[in-house]
């Protein structure tokens, strides 16, 4: 059982540092631009054909991971003038309804571009096989690399956020948008900027995640929602919060699925128990987020309304 | 008469005109035969569909003339919703006048689009899906099923599992009906003990907590129901995860639809088939080499089924001379299946559900670079389902 438990917690770290890559970008987005943006889960699924077909390409894992960057950063670029820049000024409803008709717009284009059937990216050969760990135990090394890149990806950001100029226009414009434009800062410049970097890192996570899924349409929708409770736990426009809000959520979600049904195996039967638990898994990050608002309206690390 | 009501009196009149134009299907006698193709052609399962639609068409281009006829295919992607599977049904039926209704992939759409195709007489083939109600109680003289009973092929695994001795087998299938019935069906068969029973949700991709519990637990065997996306993801981690150590069986999750997509990470994993493209008789080597020239892929047992039912219609069209009024007859020479499938060995039960061989097969990598599964050897011989006895036919 201990063994078990290590294991899912990797799992946890794994997925945790996933949604983290998400969430930083949509916690910025929220928080600096006040937009509500349900796209973002799209970008996460383009992140992931982009490197599928680069991949394909080029013939190996890495160069494909290069060029995706680039192509990242051009999506969000685009998205940004296009769709994202008009809504500025209007309600969350209104970016509510556009961002979801940009979901559309684009799942039916990937349908269209890359075809219905899903696609698979190979694993890197360097990091392809596991590692034993206790006794019979192994654990991917993929997953274990996905871990290491996104402890590196948010050690960046700290480093990015906290000690440069940019990152100080960053935090400044989470806690008061207003003052940061009324003291000069081309607020539009740094609109596009935030809007790209977390195009960026949503489709980073998208691309080292496509060798273990299979790259398919809506497989943005599904960490979208997780990822909007990672952003509410943590407190809307903190880096800080989303980490450990997505560190919090999976571990909360991977424990919850694998203990919930063992524990509940004892009082009822398998299917049973095995539907059960499996309604009260992701039932327990909701209840998890409504504790957390309920002891703290603005999030964890989220700054208190004015 | 204001022009109101005698709007409204003509549209009662056209609407009791409808029951009546029902009861003159179908059978349209216009010299044609006409087949309407139901499958999921889009959407995360349309790879399932396509297989089977390319099957049947490679039959119909081989044939040339199904039954002897001049021969009307249409073709309606069902998008794997019920409802809509409903109507486009009805559609085939009422408006396009078909003579047989082929299709579909899943078991729900089945459910949806049986009753409004049988009520009317119209034949219906399913190259796949066959669920217990219609193998037993509720079958129809105007339903054939050129697959299985769903429940067989999980048996066959089941049995495999019983005679190589395994205690301790972990069993995992999404949570819906047809995963339940899966894990139901391993256990018809299998008498030894379970080391763990795990309900995945529909259309997880992700499978790293379940895989945990095996590698925690370690079984002698593995049995999964995972078909479509979420196999293709479960084999790739099964791979990655180490595991391969213990023994993968399993039902709709290793086959060439998904071999393509898992490739090396499926070689050696096992499942239960009624055939495998590597089978040695002339009627299987024009499919496979038919089919492999047709679109450079290898076809899968969706694939191999639709094909079955071409060539079913095309014998019994033609055995009944092509005058398809006479439905009894038609119905009695859809029954003897009289002709040479790919698989061997085939005959309808009471029920029109065949009865049929089915065999371990393991995926593995062919000489041309693609991906296959192969017989290992043979778990039941003329295996009749299980819900027969119960058909009044």
């Amino acid at each position: 059982m201990t063994n078990l438990f290590i294991l899912q917690l990797l799992n946890g770290a794994q997925l945790g540092v996933l949604l983290f890559l998400i969430a930083a970008g949509l916690t910025l987005v929220f928080g600096i631009m006040d937009v509500i943006n349900l796209a973002h889960g799209v970008l996460y699924m383009i992140g992931a054909y982009l490197i599928a077909t680069f991949a394909a390409l080029t013939g190996s894992f890495w160069l494909g991971l290069l060029l995706m960057l680039p192509a990242a950063l051009v999506v969000g670029l685009v998205i940004e003038r296009l769709v994202i820049r008009p809504l500025y000024a209007r309600s969350h409803l209104d970016q509510v309804l556009a961002t979801f008709g940009l979901v559309m717009i684009v799942n039916e284009g990937v349908k269209i571009l890359w075809g219905t059937t899903p696609l698979s990216v190979p694993l890197p050969a360097l990091l392809s096989g596991s590692i034993p760990l206790i006794g019979p135990l192994q654990y991917p090394v993929y997953r274990l690399a996905i871990i290491a890149a996104g402890l590196a990806v948010a050690a960046g950001l700290y480093v990015v956020v906290n000690h440069t100029r940019i990152g100080m226009l960053l935090r400044a414009g989470a806690t008061n948008r207003d003052m940061v434009s009324a003291l000069g800062v081309n607020i539009r410049k740094l609109f596009s900027l935030v809007f790209a970097l977390g195009a960026v890192l949503a489709c980073f996570a998208g691309a080292i995640v496509a060798p273990i899924l299979s790259v398919d349409t809506g497989m943005g929708e599904s960490v979208l929602i997780l990822t909007f409770v990672v952003v509410v736990i943590g407190g809307i426009g903190s880096i800080r919060g989303a980490f450990l809000g997505a560190l919090l959520v999976a571990i909360v979600d991977t424990l919850g699925k694998t203990f919930g049904p063992i524990l509940l195996h004892y009082i009822m039967e398998p299917a049973a128990a095995g539907q059960t638990g499996r309604m009260l898994a992701p039932m327990l990050v909701y209840i998890l987020m409504a504790a957390i608002l309920f002891a703290r309206p603005q999030g964890l690390f989220g700054q208190r309304a004015s | 008469m204001t022009t109101k009501t005698k709007l409204l009196a003509s549209t009662f009149a056209a609407l009791a005109a409808l029951p009546a134009a029902a009861q003159d299907l179908p059978s349209a006698n216009d010299g044609v035969l006409k087949i309407g193709l139901i499958y999921t052609l889009s959407g995360p399962a349309g790879a399932l569909g396509t297989q089977a639609r390319d099957g049947f068409m490679l039959a119909v281009n081989q044939i040339k003339e199904i039954g002897g006829m001049p021969t009307e295919i249409i073709i309606v992607d069902d998008e794997q919703r019920p409802d809509l599977a409903a109507d486009k049904a009805r559609e085939l039926v009422a408006r396009d006048q078909v003579d047989f209704v082929v299709g579909p992939i899943f078991s729900n759409i089945l459910g949806a689009i049986h009753k409004p195709v049988t009520e009317t007489g119209t034949i219906l083939i399913s190259t796949n899906a066959g669920t217990s109600g219609y193998a037993g109680a509720e079958c129809n003289e105007n339903f054939f099923v050129t697959s299985y009973q769903n429940d067989q092929n999980h048996e066959v695994m089941g049995a495999y599992a019983q005679k190589q001795g395994y205690q301790n087998v972990f069993l995992m299938a999404p949570n819906y009906q047809a995963g339940k019935d899966s894990l139901n069906g391993f256990k018809h068969s299998y008498t030894g003990g379970v080391a763990g029973e795990v309900f995945t949700e529909l259309g997880q991709l992700d499978f790293s907590s379940e895989l945990a519990q095996i590698a925690a637990f370690q079984p002698d065997a593995l049995f999964t129901f995972m078909p479509g996306g979420m196999g293709v993801n479960l084999v790739k981690q099964y791979s990655q995860a180490g595991l391969t150590s213990i023994p993968f069986l399993s039902a709709f999750t290793v086959d060439e639809t998904t071999l393509p997509a898992t490739q090396d990470a499926a070689v050696g994993l096992m499942g239960g088939a009624n055939w495998a493209p590597d089978m040695d008789n002339a009627a299987n080597k024009t499919f496979v080499d038919g089919y492999l020239a047709a679109y450079d892929a290898v076809p899968g047992t969706y694939a191999m089924q639709a094909y079955d039912a071409a060539q079913l219609i095309d014998s019994a069209v033609r055995s009944v001379g092509g005058d398809l009024t006479d439905r009894a007859a038609l119905k009695a020479a859809l029954h003897k299946a009289d002709f040479a499938s790919p698989r061997g060995d085939f005959s309808f039960g009471n029920n029109n559900f065949p009865i049929q061989d089915f065999y371990l097969v393991k995926a593995e990598k062919r000489a041309d670079g693609k991906y296959q599964t192969a017989i290992v050897e043979k778990i039941f011989d003329d295996y009749k389902d299980n819900y027969a006895d119960q058909c009044p036919l």
